[in-house]
């Protein structure tokens, strides 16, 4: 696993819900989706600076709590208004029950 | 009065609502716009709870609603014209001109219905009965949840300061909005946004409100020749008109959400008021009259309300009693703001015995 860095564990989020993390001062949102898989995105929502950790989480869709923008969370595509940019999407492995993240890939700067 | 809302002469003397002039640009520049708002402490399993959606109390709810509508209009028909229509009209009237502002709401954030085609289905029909374009008024409407009567900023501050008392009471038939949407819905037809609206509309949805405008424009055409053809007001009494004749009771609730309170704040508990109601007003408005507890927490489902209400209920300032207690603190307020801009109604807030440590 080198090169990669552990974040948490699978049962630090719920099943079907969403926690915030801070990675290095990067605001990154972690899903634990119903079949059990582990996804991250960028912790913002692309429409207005809005905490994902604070939505709501239905099958594969983030909810934004402020605006209703929605997104699925694997694949970071925003679903229609009024979030019209993709979300960045991050990989993940998890290995046992640890949650381990790519650490080049966090340092990418992001513009 | 609160000198913290006490807003900067050296803006210009008198406050700009258009989305293009001085005060909106202070806000941005000042960071008021996009601000990061008060938000009362829960637990994340509570408000995870409160906000989690199903389809079956607003399918039951739109049933009743469009139900009656229906039935109403079969009855209008029917009884045309005769003093039978007085109450029939009245009826079809308001739910047609003022619980299709609630529906239009609720639909528009998403969270009547789990199923997000419901919430589109019902929006459209709400958007069509309250004339309101539904591209230019979920855009107008995200930015008043994030920009909650900031000036310059939130597109919908229905009460400008000073206000105007013949607006105010002319819309209680639709009298400014509705010339207003007319023109902007010419507007659009022509294929044109408003500079206002090209503020907060992206340019990759300007098309739909063009088409929209189109089809809406041929509606209320063929609407107007069938009155033509038939010599008779009954087309428009049953389309269009009863957005006018049927729009008191969502003015009435509607104006007392933010009226006479702050401006450029970011602390709903201080520009949005929370009423009591009665039932049938509460199915009309579905439960908007817990207007802060929305603005603070707005994925909460309406029918979640009285509970989010219950939860946090403690951190808010008191809820107004009902109709009549708001007119009566608004209306002086309202009269004091024509000469005196800078009056506002100062909600008591008690500082919160809540923590943030207590809500994870």
């Amino acid at each position: 696993m080198d090169g990669w860095v552990e974040v948490c564990t699978t049962v630090d989020i719920d099943v079907e819900d969403v926690m915030g993390i801070d990675i290095g001062g990067r605001q990154l949102a972690l899903y634990h989706a119903p079949d059990g898989r582990i996804y991250a995105t960028d912790g913002f929502c692309t429409h207005e600076q809005v905490r994902l950790a604070d939505g709501l989480v239905m099958g594969s869709i983030i909810e934004c709590p402020k605006h209703n923008g929605r997104f699925d969370y694997r694949t970071g595509e925003a679903k229609g208004a009024p979030v019209c940019e993709n979300l960045r999407t991050y990989a993940v492995r998890v290995v046992d029950r640890s949650v381990w993240m790519d650490s080049a890939q966090l340092n990418e700067r992001v513009d | 009065m609160s000198d913290q809302i006490r807003r900067p002469s050296t803006i210009t003397p008198v406050r700009d609502y258009s989305m293009t002039g001085p005060d909106g640009q202070h806000a941005v520049a000042t960071g008021l716009s996009n601000a990061r708002w008060y938000t009362t402490p829960l637990p994340r399993a509570e408000i995870k709870a409160l906000m989690k959606r199903s389809d079956r109390r607003a399918l039951v709810d739109t049933a009743i609603y469009l139900g009656l509508m229906l039935g109403l209009g079969v009855v209008a028909v029917i009884v045309w014209v005769s003093w039978w229509s007085i109450p029939v009209f009245f009826a079809y009237g308001v739910l047609y001109g003022s619980a299709g502002d609630s529906r239009w709401h609720e639909c528009g954030h998403g969270t009547a219905f789990r199923t997000p085609w419901l919430n589109s289905v019902v929006y459209q029909i709400a958007c069509f009965t309250m004339m309101r374009d539904p591209t230019v008024w979920r855009w107008s409407h995200a930015r008043h949840h994030t920009d909650t009567i900031i000036v310059g900023r939130d597109p919908e501050i229905a009460i400008q300061r000073p206000p105007s008392m013949p607006r105010f009471w002319l819309n209680f038939i639709g009298f400014y909005d509705v010339p207003l949407s007319l023109r902007q819905m010419a507007l659009h037809a022509t294929g044109r946004l408003s500079a206002d609206e090209q503020t907060w509309i992206p340019a990759s949805d300007w098309k739909s409100t063009v088409r929209c405008a189109r089809v809406w424009t041929v509606i209320y055409v063929a609407m107007i020749a069938l009155c033509v053809v038939t010599t008779s007001a009954l087309p428009a009494m049953l389309i269009g008109l009863p957005r006018m004749y049927g729009a008191w009771h969502h003015v009435l609730t509607g104006m007392l959400q933010h009226g006479g309170l702050a401006d450029n704040v970011t602390d709903h508990r201080r520009n949005t008021r929370t009423i009591r109601l009665n039932p049938v007003s509460g199915f009309i408005y579905w439960n908007m009259q817990y207007h802060v507890e929305h603005h603070m927490f707005p994925m909460v489902p309406y029918h979640a309300l009285p509970s989010l209400h219950r939860a946090i209920a403690d951190d808010l300032p008191p809820v107004c009693p009902g109709l009549v207690a708001g007119y009566r603190e608004l209306l002086p307020a309202l009269r004091r703001q024509r000469t005196d801009p800078e009056f506002v109604i100062d909600r008591p807030i008690t500082s919160s015995s809540r923590t943030t440590e207590e809500a994870t």
